[in-house]
């Protein structure tokens, strides 16, 4: 099924385009600014975050302390794994490389997947230990200052579950690029989706290095 | 008009004041604050007539029939060199505007010690007041005239805010917290109070007033409202009900630090730091306990938040504030169910 | 003669490409996208207008008679809601920015024509369920959601409306999003930046705001929406949150958002007083200068709207001067604006009558912004009628005056039609008349001390009161007579040819209505966008 199309002869051009030059810098110079709005979205919880982690330094650094660190580094390393991984899909797909793409876009579905299922176990060991303050559940904390540790525990959930949930747009979005290099149409046209595909990948692993360092490093 | 009157709960002024323009003042602040916006309204007056007859004159000189000349046309660089002009004559406009509110603002936040503070609680829908002896009353506020009074307002739900028009006086009510705000009233009168913050069905019901009396008028009054308790006895009582009293001066065995003296004291803290006691502490050891451990205790006092109302907490805080240090100890008919106290 | 002999009118444009539904529901022409939002918004219009009729009605009598209190507070909060989300911002950017930047580019479409139709059904998906909040029994927490009322407090359908403004909130990203990379990239052989007529300007640094302001709107919702559907407590008191923080982040979105709901008008008014002064704008660089600050600058003003919620007083002193600074470059504009009549040859068209409104009337809401920027007066005037009047000035006054204004001088263009001269010209000055008589008298009201959101009010309001609500009466029928004539040019108007005003912009050098991918050769351009003359003819 490879084709032998070679790249430089660029797909077709939307219409409303006067060139594939024109298209390629409006759709990478587009993705930068939703990246940039979703990096505004996340900003509004992080400023909320800090704001609290100032006011109740103490009590949130005991709170953070109750988190498995081991998962969440453990995670970070999965996750900047698969960022490497997709960084190399998207070279290879610039060489025209159809299966080692594959292969390496399937690696970055594998470690965001498995990264999504620790992440759900991390939340049912904290449903366990009653340190889940959500849809009132009890809250049995165990330390001093419960009620800042809930505050906090209600911001681990929020900016967990947000990043949670973007993971699964990416991986959504990586699946149908992995169907599309699997069927291997219009190989430039494919090219530049995994481009774009792994600016926002790239952009969802930085959010986690945030959200870790917040949630788990600042710790007592 | 006296049928709709009549309708009215008794604690809304009512006072029709016909059709005017500016409301009344009542207070030393309201004078200076009228002069700033009158100040601020002849000038923003000038500015739009200037805009409108800039608009009317030109718009007339230069209709597409008139013969005026249309001849040499200004440049950019004439162009740049007006806005400059006009950005110059803005700027100086508006920093003397800005310096002159800002430091009446400051002025109106940084107030005068104060002869006495009144306790001011919002609740949906009415505010609660508690005078220094005591005295009790909802939606209606008496205060001498020409003595600086402090209020103390808080919220026992949302966001309300107390707002004396006749005083240009507004402050945001928050739960959670104490806000200190002064005034001294300089007429005698009745005026309005309203809640200025939207808080949910009834928040234009919020409203009461405020009676400004001669002093011998107030004094009169206070006495009459006598039989009220001072907040401090009635917090003692509320010290034993709320069961207090078992750890704080119980024989339980429970430690907990003596509050004897407590106020106005520097508390050392778990974790090294310290605090003054103040009201705000005091609140906040009620209804947050786990915010500020004593240093050498456990956190083991139970949370009063949502179980202990804000007039209560104040009473409690009152009787907190009126034991002298090791109070309790030497005087135990305070607590007539105390029979004998632990150190 | 009629139109389909008429050598004006063209033979194939883009409203002849298909009748079908789908053939409007399904297109990615962003022509045909501006009128799909144009019916909606209009849509949402009346229905804030109606609550806003209800609202005057019932302030007519000092009791509260007319509705109970609760649904008086459903009023007012679905008049904000629907007026600032549902109309204002989506107004001018989404419908005639959405036809003419593209012309005006000299692009045949946008960057993303189907990202374009995807924000119009966003758009849609809000709207939906800020109705179903209204059929749910109501929203009753004022368009600004405060908490801990919002969270914890208020028993109305307070997760159905956030769910509705944060989805529409995306729509407006979108927008921003593909105007913004529009303006970069699409831009015809010889439009250099300084040659973009201020509309376009104007439209991008509205852009700018929605991109960058509009997440932090989101994700505060998000968070009010989590606090009441999971239970978790960021705004609550009593686990330590601060029900300040969402008044801080709120504001940091809303503030921008109010020069969203203003820049676009600026930018219509200056291509409306240019096109009847036959001039050029004066002082084009300062116009974009100014157009730019007021979009940076209004990033850090936003705690004027909290001067007596509790935040520190030098806090409040700051803001008040970043507040006297932003408003400099309106300063400015206004007065260009004026100073573009000079020397100029001024026809008095239904166009011209509305910008010119709006020069008056945003002069005077801004110079009240001015009074309410001086912090001392503030403390009396917070949350009285004087703030309504205030923002009213400015959006109704301003805004919506300016949309009305490009919405006349585009309509030729738009539809090919031409509308009744004279009563265009009622409906204007109907407008400016009923306008003043509703919302002048809210000033003195204000300072009075009338508290806004009062369902009922002490009896010496009333006279101001019922100015205020005969007003809004004239004002109805302001906003009514175009809805008729518009609708009667459709079919009966006379064919405007491709540039009836004889303006400059790229969009007139096409016919009206335009074709499919709006020129028939992309145009290459040589001067700045307003090469007027005013002493030919
Ligand atoms: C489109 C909307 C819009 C715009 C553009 C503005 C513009 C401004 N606003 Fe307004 N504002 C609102 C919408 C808007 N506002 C809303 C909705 C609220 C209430 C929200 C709520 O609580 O519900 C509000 C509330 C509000 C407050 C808080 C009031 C309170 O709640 O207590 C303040 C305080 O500073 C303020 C100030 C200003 C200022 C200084 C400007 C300035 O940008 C204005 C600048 C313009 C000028 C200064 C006029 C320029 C003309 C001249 C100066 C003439 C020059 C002439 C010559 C040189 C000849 N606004
Ligand atoms: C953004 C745009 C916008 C617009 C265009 C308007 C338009 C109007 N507004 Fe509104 N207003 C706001 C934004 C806006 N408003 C906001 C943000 C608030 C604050 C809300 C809050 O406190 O949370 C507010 C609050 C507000 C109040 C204060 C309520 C209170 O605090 O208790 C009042 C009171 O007079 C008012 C009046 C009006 C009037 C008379 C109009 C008129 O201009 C409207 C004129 C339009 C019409 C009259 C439509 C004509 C319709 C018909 C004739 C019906 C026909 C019906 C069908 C065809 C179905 N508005
Ligand atoms: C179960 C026992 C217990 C009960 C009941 C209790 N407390 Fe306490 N309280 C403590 C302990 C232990 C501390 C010290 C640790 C801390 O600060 O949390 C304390 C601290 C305080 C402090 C701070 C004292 C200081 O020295 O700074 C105040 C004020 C206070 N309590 C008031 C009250 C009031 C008022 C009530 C009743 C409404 C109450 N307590 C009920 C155990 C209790
Ligand atoms: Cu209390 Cu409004
Ligand atoms: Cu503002």
């Amino acid at each position: 099924m490879p084709t032998t199309q070679p790249l430089n002869e660029a797909g077709q051009v939307a219409e409303q385009f006067n060139d594939i030059d024109q298209q390629v810098q409006s759709n990478l110079f587009g993705m930068w600014l939703f990246l940039s709005t979703e990096l505004l979205l996340f900003g509004g919880v992080f400023a909320g975050f800090i704001v609290f982690r100032v006011i109740h330094g103490e009590a949130f650094a005991a709170a953070a302390g109750h988190l498995d660190l081991m998962l969440g580094s453990l995670n970070t390393a999965l996750l900047l794994t698969s960022g490497l991984t997709m960084a190399l899909a998207e070279q290879l797909v610039n060489n025209t490389r159809r299966r080692a793409t594959l292969v390496m876009l399937l690696a970055t579905i594998a470690l965001g997947a498995i990264f999504i299922g620790i992440k759900g176990y991390e939340w049912y060991h904290e449903y366990e230990h009653h340190l889940m303050p959500v849809l009132g559940l009890p809250f049995e904390y165990p330390g001093e200052h419960p009620q800042q540790a809930e505050l906090f525990f209600n911001f681990y959930f929020t900016l967990t579950g947000l990043h949670g949930f973007h993971m699964l747009v990416g991986l959504g979005l990586l699946s149908v690029i992995a169907i599309l290099t699997w069927r291997w149409r219009d190989p430039p046209r494919i090219a530049r989706q995994v481009q774009i595909s792994g600016l926002y990948w790239a952009f969802v692993d930085v959010l986690w290095i945030v959200v870790f360092s917040l949630l788990y490093l600042l710790r007592s | 008009m006296s049928s709709e009157t009549s309708a009215l709960p008794d604690y809304l002024p009512e006072v029709s004041k016909g059709l005017t323009l500016m409301p009344e003042q009542a207070s030393a602040m309201a004078g200076r604050i009228d002069t700033l916006y009158i100040a601020l309204v002849v000038i923003c007056g000038l500015l739009t007539v200037v805009v409108f007859a800039l608009i009317a004159v030109l718009g007339y000189r230069y209709r597409a029939n008139s013969r005026a000349n249309r001849e040499s046309q200004s440049s950019e660089h004439t162009h740049r060199r007006v806005e400059l002009g006009v950005l110059a004559i803005m700027l100086v406009i508006f920093m003397g505007l800005f310096g002159w509110a800002s430091s009446l603002y400051l002025d109106m936040f940084r107030g005068p010690s104060a002869a006495m503070t009144i306790n001011v609680i919002g609740k949906q829908w009415m505010w609660k007041v508690q005078h220094p002896d005591g005295t009790r009353e909802i939606n209606t506020i008496h205060v001498p005239v020409d003595e600086t009074i402090n209020l103390r307002v808080t919220s026992q739900d949302v966001i309300h805010s107390f707002y004396l028009p006749a005083f240009r006086l507004k402050r945001d009510v928050l739960p959670g917290s104490y806000r200190e705000v002064w005034f001294t009233a300089d007429n005698p009168g009745v005026y309005r109070l309203f809640c200025a913050e939207y808080c949910g069905s009834y928040h234009a019901q919020m409203r009461g007033k405020i009676v400004v009396m001669e002093q011998a008028d107030y004094q009169q009054w206070l006495t009459r409202q006598g039989e009220s308790e001072a907040p401090a006895v009635s917090g003692a009582q509320l010290f034993q009900s709320y069961g207090c009293s078992g750890c704080h001066m119980g024989k339980t065995g429970i430690q907990a630090p003596s509050l004897a003296g407590v106020f106005g004291r520097a508390v050392p803290l778990a974790g090294g730091a310290t605090m003054i006691a103040d009201e705000a502490y005091l609140h906040d050891s009620i209804v947050q306990p786990q915010k500020h451990v004593v240093a050498g205790f456990d956190p083991i006092m139970p949370s009063y938040s949502g179980q202990i109302s804000e007039g209560e907490i104040l009473q409690i805080i009152a009787y907190i504030k009126s034991l002298e240090p090791l109070d309790w100890k030497t005087n135990p008919s305070q607590n007539p169910t105390q029979g004998e106290a632990q150190p | 003669m009629s139109v389909a002999t008429d050598p004006r009118w063209p033979r194939e444009h883009y409203l002849s490409e298909g009748f079908r539904l789908r053939d409007w529901l399904l297109t990615t022409d962003h022509k045909r996208i501006a009128w799909l939002y144009l019916a909606s918004i209009t849509a949402f219009f009346f229905l804030g207008g109606t609550a806003a009729l209800l609202i005057r009605l019932e302030l007519i009598t000092p009791p509260g008679d007319l509705v109970s209190a609760d649904t008086y507070n459903q009023l007012f909060s679905l008049h904000g809601i629907v007026m600032v989300w549902f109309f204002l911002i989506p107004s001018i950017p989404a419908t005639l920015g959405n036809f003419l930047i593209p012309m005006m580019v000299g692009a045949r479409d946008l960057a993303f024509p189907r990202l374009n139709l995807l924000s119009w059904y966003i758009y849609t998906l809000g709207g939906l369920f800020t109705l179903a909040a209204v059929i749910g029994g109501g929203v009753d927490t004022g368009w600004t959601f405060y908490t801990p009322y919002s969270t914890m407090f208020s028993n109305s359908a307070v997760i159905a409306a956030a769910a509705g403004v944060f989805i529409v909130g995306f729509s407006s990203i979108l927008t921003g999003l593909n105007f913004i990379v529009t303006t970069h990239k699409m831009r015809a052989p010889g439009l250099s930046w300084f040659r973009l007529p201020l509309f376009v300007w104007a439209n991008y640094a509205t852009s700018l705001i929605m991109v960058l302001a509009t997440p932090v709107l989101s994700s505060v919702l998000m968070l009010i929406v989590v606090e009441r559907l999971l239970g978790i407590g960021i705004f609550d008191p009593a686990l330590g949150g601060d029900p300040l923080l969402f008044q801080h982040l709120f504001w940091f979105y809303s503030h921008p958002a109010v020069y969203i709901m203003i820049l676009p008008g600026m930018g219509v008014v200056s291509e409306i007083i240019a096109c009847f002064s036959r001039k050029p704008v004066f002082g084009y660089h300062g116009m974009v200068i100014s157009i730019m600050s007021i979009a940076v600058f209004g990033f850090i003003v936003w705690g004027h709207h909290m001067f007596v919620a509790g935040q520190s007083i030098y806090a409040g002193i700051m803001f008040s001067f970043f507040t006297f600074l932003v408003a400099l470059p309106s300063a400015i504009k206004t007065f260009n604006w004026t100073a573009t009549l000079y020397k100029g040859r001024i026809t008095f068209t239904a166009p011209m009558i509305y910008a010119l409104s709006f020069v008056g009337l945003f002069t005077i809401g801004g110079l009240t912004g001015i009074i309410l920027a001086s912090i001392a007066i503030d403390v009396h005037v917070h949350d009285t009628y004087f703030v309504t009047a205030h923002f009213h000035y400015i959006m109704v006054g301003g805004m919506v005056t300016g949309y009305l204004g490009g919405l006349h001088f585009w309509w030729p263009k738009m539809t090919g039609r031409m509308y009744s001269e004279l009563w265009s010209k009622v409906a204007a000055l109907a407008l400016f008349i009923g306008f003043n008589l509703t919302f002048f008298p809210q000033f003195i009201l204000g300072y009075l001390g009338m508290p806004r959101r009062y369902h009922e009010y002490p009896v010496d309001f009333q006279v101001l009161n019922v100015m205020s609500s005969l007003g809004a009466g004239v004002l109805a029928i302001g906003y009514l007579l175009p809805l008729f004539y518009l609708f009667w040019s459709l079919r009966f108007g006379p064919a405007a040819g491709g540039n009836p005003w004889r303006a400059k912009g790229l969009e007139w050098w096409t016919d009206s209505p335009p074709t499919k991918h709006n020129f028939h050769r992309i145009p290459r351009v040589t001067e700045s966008a307003y090469a007027y003359d005013p002493t030919a003819e």
